[in-house]
């Protein structure tokens, strides 16, 4: 582990603590008025789950073809921040439907693809979880043939109506919003990184510790 | 190549005859459909009369549940005496294996499509056999796809503890897409007003898929079943 990773720590725990100042000196949106303030946590939290699904989806490859280990930590690592973040994703979503739209839950696109997704990592964990011997690879299998299956998702829910708002509001923000905006998008980056520095590091002791109870029996 | 096709001939024609010989998975898994489709039936029909467009979701639903009974079904058998080590052991390209279970799959669940198109036609009173050869294209399409991801997590699964909990656990979310395009292009077959340009669509996303899956199964088979 880095010797960057206490301050950074401190440093994210500040900008965490900052968020909810920043994000109330950000003016009110014209039309959706305060329930708009939710976005500068979803959209991040959106981001950083398809991020923590690539991450993990690609490691899981690489480890099925050349069997390092350190590529399955990784891919452990970011599936679970996957869940996390997507568990974010699809609590701060409805809130806002059901005030922007009246309904707490729409089967648009973009629901509908982030919803199965974050399921194909939840049967990840449980597969690790509860699979038993051998089940890193059978997992691997599966965030490999997750990621594969991301473009269908969507195509195929694509067909639904979709009244999602796209992604091109982002860079058209003015700045007064757009600030608050990237800082909390920054404060979340941020944070995966220390959580996924974290989690490779306990996967690694765990299997140290596994190494030395064999070293012992034998 | 040759010995490839012979491989999955004879992994084929051994299923095939401990299958004849006992008829274990293929009873099992057609009075399994047939009880899903009942079930569907005493659920939604009221007064006689079946909602409007449940019958393309309750086939394609019918389909999935027993399949997913047949693909755990097929490799119990195959752990019960060690025989999938032994097919494993054997000097032969591993993706033939594959292969061959794949085609035992997908002609059983065949089968089963031939006995629950009808079954489904009648107590839904829908106009399945309208558009024969459409139906035909998008059982084919997404049975393909489905046995093509269920083939490669059952064999996976073959040696786990929990095999027949997380088969469906890893199943279900990875074939979401072959649901909603298999549903949606049968609904649409339905539909009389459905344009044949949307069913052509879905069964074009089901070949996509099946080509993706098929390919990345016979890519992944190998190293998967590696201990």
């Amino acid at each position: 582990m880095s010797r960057l990773f206490a301050p950074a720590s401190g440093l994210c725990a500040i900008m965490l603590a900052a968020t909810p100042f920043v994000i109330a000196s950000a003016p009110y949106e014209s039309t959706m008025g305060l329930v708009q303030k939710i976005f500068y946590y979803h959209v991040p939290s959106a981001w950083l789950m398809m991020l923590a699904a690539l991450v993990s989806g690609t490691s899981s490859g690489f480890y099925l073809f050349n069997r390092k280990l350190s590529w399955d930590r990784i891919a452990v690592a970011s599936a679970e921040l996957m869940v996390l973040f997507g568990a974010i994703v699809l609590i701060t979503g409805p809130l806002w439907g059901r005030k922007a739209w009246g309904v707490w839950w729409q089967w648009d696109a973009r629901l509908t693809s982030s919803l199965t997704t974050w399921m194909i990592f939840c049967a990840y964990l449980i597969v690790r979880r509860f699979g038993g011997i051998g089940s890193e690879k059978l997992a691997a299998g599966l965030a490999l043939f997750g990621l594969a299956n991301v473009p269908f998702i969507y195509v195929s829910v694509n067909y639904w109506r979709t009244i999602h708002p796209t992604t091109n509001v982002v860079p058209t923000l003015p700045l007064s919003m757009g600030g608050p905006f990237w800082f909390c998008a920054l404060t979340l980056l941020l944070l995966y990184i220390l959580l996924m520095q974290l989690r490779i590091r306990l996967e690694d002791q765990r299997k140290q510790l596994d190494n030395l109870y064999l070293a012992v029996d034998r | 190549m040759r010995s490839f096709f012979r491989v999955v001939w004879l992994v084929l024609r051994k299923d095939m005859t401990v299958e004849v010989r006992s008829f274990e998975i293929v009873s099992t898994t057609l009075f399994f459909a047939v009880s899903v489709v009942l079930f569907f039936a005493f659920a939604l029909v009221k007064e006689g009369q079946p909602p409007g467009d449940a019958a393309a979701g309750i086939l394609w639903i019918a389909i999935a549940f027993a399949g997913t009974l047949a693909l755990g079904r097929t490799f119990e058998r195959e752990g019960k005496s060690e025989t999938l080590r032994a097919l494993l052991l054997a000097p032969c390209d591993r993706p033939a294996i594959y292969v061959a279970k794949l085609l035992g799959m997908i002609g059983l669940l065949m089968a089963a499509e031939l006995i629950l198109v009808p079954l489904v036609a009648l107590f839904f009173q829908a106009q399945l056999l309208d558009h024969p050869l459409w139906l035909g294209a998008l059982l084919l399409s997404g049975t393909l796809g489905y046995a093509a991801v269920g083939t490669l997590f059952a064999a996976m699964l073959a040696r786990a503890r929990s095999r027949d909990v997380l088969l469906p656990i890893l199943l279900y979310p990875i074939t979401i897409p072959v649901i909603i395009a298999g549903v949606r292009g049968t609904a649409t077959l339905l539909d009389p007003a459905g344009e044949m340009v949307m069913v052509r669509f879905w069964t074009m996303l089901l070949i996509a898929f099946d080509a993706v899956f098929v390919v990345l199964a016979l890519w992944t088979f190998e190293t998967l079943m590696t201990d």
